[in-house]
This record gives structure tokens, sequence and C-alpha cells, in this order.
């Protein structure tokens, strides 16, 4: 074991993404995998997991107390970071990204990298997009909005309609869960569900597989060690796309 | 090294598949994962502590992971008794349900929710860091004995797990075994607690928490030690056991089998990979080495 008490991290710089979503710049860079998140302490508060959306940025939105606060912090407030933990994606070949809402932040880096061909990216309406600058400058980019703002007028995996989707080896998807239900069946009826690599979230009290909050059925998969990101053929069958568990334990329809 | 001659196995009223039980609090919080541990190597399971009411625990952070151990204080998460489902998926499994409650009433409550549908119940009379819970009560013999009598009296095998934070372990033991524990499980974690000085504030939500790993087994070894000396139902080691040397030094000071939590941190397979050195054809039967080493 070594030792991972959380690491005092000053923030820098303090960007608003989108009216529900900020990203905190660190005065440190993290040694990372795209996809791999850190568990973020806001002192008195609580601990969450955050995908790191740079090595030295996490992207928040605000769903919570905790990530409430998080996004109200200045430049020089200080917050503990336990980790990267987690897997990550492992794009091959050819690379689609699917990204709906705050989803995109941990495919950024895969993309700033010049690993994602085509970007598919969705939200609610034009000025929730995140990181349309950046991600135009690396890949092909394709928006769709529910309310028809910007890009498609409907959902982002609607934008996979008419692709040649054989043609992507890695197929890397974050999300909404509902959303990734939707391109994992997508993926599983074009019978390339394999390809696919999904970033799932669940509630994590410990994040490195000790406590079994995020364990998910059927094969009791830790989604803060086994995963965050799982291929397609791992999540047939299970509580995919059904139902997760809050942080007594007791299950809730996603 | 000393190896044990592989059998069938029976601690506290419950069969076991081996002598290396999963611990309560790890990776117990659902079915699936409980049967992927067992699928795993591991001879028996205890579950998550269940309670008499839905419970999201404490703040966070809830864990860190140090050298030499692991810090905790999740505050008992659990979904009460929509645990009972996760089970079904389990039935004819060795499968212990750890429970929880404030009085004796409570404890028998929830062990009854799981009459018939577990081998046996583990009484957590010993967290640390659950306030009106766990060793609030553990630590007073008298409600260990009336906490074991309640649930005793529904018939099912009752496991009793001790705090080593009291001055005599044994009390408590004995106080168990008086109230018709059918064996005794030592120990839960050691009270501690560390502090960020980056932030100048514990680290933990709870403040304090409870030690577990590498760095407690010699405290486990000493009180399993001290309760073979004292009563005579079976005792349970548990507390930083990692390797089959620990398995069998824990036995010869007196347990029958050994519980294993934090080591599945670094070691998912960590049952496997003691059971494959601790049994050999021509290992000594188990009823030889357990309690040798008091002398």
């Amino acid at each position: 074991m070594s030792e991972l008490l959380p690491t005092v991290t000053v923030i820098t710089r303090v960007i608003r993404e989108t009216p529900g979503i900020t990203t905190l710049v660190f005065d440190r860079e993290m040694v990372f995998n795209p996809g791999q998140f850190v568990m973020v302490w806001v002192p008195g508060r609580d601990e969450v997991p955050m995908a790191l959306s740079t090595g030295t940025s996490i992207t928040v939105q605000e769903v919570g107390d905790a990530t409430r606060e998080l996004c109200a912090l200045s430049e020089g407030a200080k917050i503990g970071i336990r980790g990267p933990f987690g897997n990550g994606f492992s794009p091959r070949g050819r690379t689609l990204a699917v990204a709906g809402g705050v989803g995109a932040a941990p495919l950024l880096s895969c993309a700033l990298k010049g690993k994602v061909e085509t970007f598919l990216l969705g939200a609610r309406t034009a000025s929730e997009l995140l990181f349309c600058d950046r991600l135009e400058e690396c890949t092909e980019l394709a928006t769709a909005t529910d309310d028809g703002s910007a890009g498609h007028h409907g959902r982002v995996g609607d934008l996979m309609a008419g692709r040649d989707l054989h043609g992507y080896q890695s197929i890397l998807v974050c999300g909404p869960e509902r959303m990734m239900e939707a391109v994992f069946h997508t993926l599983r009826q074009e019978g390339i569900s394999a390809r696919g690599q999904f970033s799932l979230h669940r509630y994590m009290k410990c994040g490195v597989g000790v406590c079994g909050s995020c364990c998910m059925d059927p094969g009791g998969l830790r989604v803060c060690k086994d995963g965050p990101v799982f291929p397609g053929d791992r999540l047939n069958g299970g509580e995919f796309g059904k139902y997760a568990r809050d942080a007594s334990g007791r299950k809730k329809n996603v | 090294m000393v190896s044990l001659l592989p059998g069938p196995v029976r601690a506290g009223g419950v069969d076991l598949k081996n002598h290396l039980i999963l611990a309560a609090g790890v990776l117990g919080t659902t079915g699936a994962s409980l049967q992927r541990v067992l699928s795993l190597g591991a001879g028996g399971v205890v579950t998550k502590s269940i309670g008499p009411f839905p419970n999201e625990g404490h703040a966070g952070p809830c864990l860190v992971v140090m050298e030499g151990g692991i810090l905790n204080a999740m505050g008992l998460p659990n979904p009460s008794s929509d645990f009972v489902d996760e089970l079904v998926p389990l039935q004819g499994e060795p499968v212990v349900v750890s429970v929880y409650g404030g009085s004796p009433e409570e404890f028998a409550t929830v062990a009854g929710w799981f009459a018939g549908k577990a081998r046996g119940v583990e009484l957590n009379l010993s967290c640390p860091h659950a306030a009106g819970y766990g060793a609030a009560l553990g630590a007073d013999p008298r409600l260990v004995e009336a906490c074991t009598r309640a649930v005793a009296d529904l018939g099912i095998p009752v496991w009793v797990k001790l705090t080593p934070n009291v001055t005599d372990i044994t009390a408590c033991g004995i106080a168990a075994e008086r109230g018709g524990a059918r064996a005794l499980v030592a120990i839960n974690t050691v009270k501690a607690m560390r502090i960020s000085t980056g932030m100048r504030r514990p680290v933990l939500g709870n403040r304090f928490g409870g030690l577990s790993g590498r760095s407690i087994f010699p405290i486990a070894v000493r009180c399993v030690y001290e309760l073979y000396e004292a009563c005579s139902i079976p005792i349970i080691g548990c507390g930083g056991v990692s390797s089959a040397g620990d398995v069998i030094e824990m036995m010869m000071a007196g347990a029958t089998a050994v519980q294993i939590g934090s080591a599945v941190h670094s070691d998912l397979r960590v049952f496997e990979r003691i059971a494959g050195e601790l049994y050999s054809p021509d290992g000594e039967p188990s009823a030889e080495l357990v309690g040798c080493a008091h002398v």
C-alpha cells in the first residue's frame, strides 16, 4: 500500500464553461489516462468522484451540495485530491466519441491528444454544449441539442444514424445513463457492442475498490476499480440503463 | 511453512468452504459483489452491516489508504430491510449477515429479517465511529450480553464481533458467550485518526475512524490469544490478515477461522492466493493448530 491521503491542491483558475458547468484548474499536473477520476475533498462538506478533464483540471456540473460548493470556489481556494483512480479509456484505431452534457469532460483529453476522429456532442440547449471551441480544433465535431437551439434538434445518439459505425474501432461514450443506454442499443443492433467503451457513474465512497458501494449487477464489478470505463459486452443483462444504488445502497431508477 | 490439511470447516455453527471469510463492510453491499468474492475463493462471506433504518453514512472523505493500513469512517451505510432481496441469488451459500442496532430489540428485529435466509448473523458491537451503535454498546459487557441473548433467542447461529477499543476484551467475550453467542469475531477496527497538515483539519469527514490492515495484525493476534484463554466458544480472527502465514499465526493464537478485509484493496484474489499456499495434502489437521501457541 502507498500513502493515499488527500493531496492539498490550490485552485489557480476558475472557468465558467456553461451556466451549470465550471472548470477548476489546479496548481499541479497529474499523470493520468483520460477517463480516470479523482476523489475531490471539499473540506467540511464531502468528498466526490470527478473525472479529470485535463491533467490540471476537473470540470464540475452542479448537481448537489458538494458540487455547488466546488463551483462557487475562487482562485486560491484549497481542495484535497486523492487519485487518479480507475482504468480510463483505451482508444484504438479510428475512434468515435459520443458525449452528453458534462460527459464531454473525460473525453476532452482523448480529443486533445488527437485520438478522436469524430466527436458527437449533445446537451439540452446551445449554452450547455461543453468545450465546443476546443473540440472543433482537434476533431470533426457534430452537435445535437434537445431544444434545437444548436446543431441537430434531438438526441446526440441520433447523430450516429447514417454513419459507418463499423469503420470505427473504438467508440468512447460518456454522459447520462439513458443516453449511454441508447448508444449501447445502437451498437448492439450493429453487432459491435464490444467496441463501445462506456464510462459509468455510480455512488462511490472509497474510490479504491474496498467499500463496495459502487458495485454493479450482475457481476459485482466495482465501478471505481474495475471501471469506470467498461466495454459494452460487459454491460449486457445487468443494471446498466435500469437502476443504480443511492448512498444507503437502495436501488433507484436511472 | 506450516500448512493445513484441506477438509470441511465448521465455525460457530456455520459450514464454510475453507477457513477464509470475507470480513464485514468490505464489498458486502450487494448480493452480486458477495457472489463475486465467493467465486474468487472465499470460504464464506459476511455482508455489510445492516441496521434498522436505511442509512447514508458519514460525509466524506470516508476512507484513506495509508502505508500499512486503511483508515475508514463509512458510518454504516446500508439499505436496511431492502437488503433481504440482495440475498435471494445467494441461497445455500455460506453467507453471514452483519447486523447492527441501537438496542437489543433493534438487533433482534434486524436479525429476524434474515432468519432462514442466511447461515448466521454477526452482531456489530464494535464499529468505532457510529454514535449510538457498534462500540457504543459493545464496550459495555451487560449490553453485549443483552444484545446477544435477544438474537440468540431467534435460533440463528450468532457471531459477536468485538471491539479492541476496551481495557479488557475478554469481559466482552465472556458476556457474549453468556448471552448465547456461537462464536466471537476479534477484532473490529482500532479507533484512530489522521490530520491533513495542509488543510489543518482531520482528513475523515467524521474526524475519527477505524484503522484496519497490516498495522493492526499484532493487536488482533493478542486479542484472539486473550479470548482463547478466557472463553470456550470458537474465535474467528480478524484484523490485518494478508498472507497464509498470518492465517497460521492467528490459528495458533486460537482462531478457528479467519476473516480478511483490507487485503482485498491490493489484491481481490487474496482468498485464492492464500488458499493456494495454506492447504496441502500433507498439511496438519486444523484441530492440532488452533490454540497450539498457548504455552
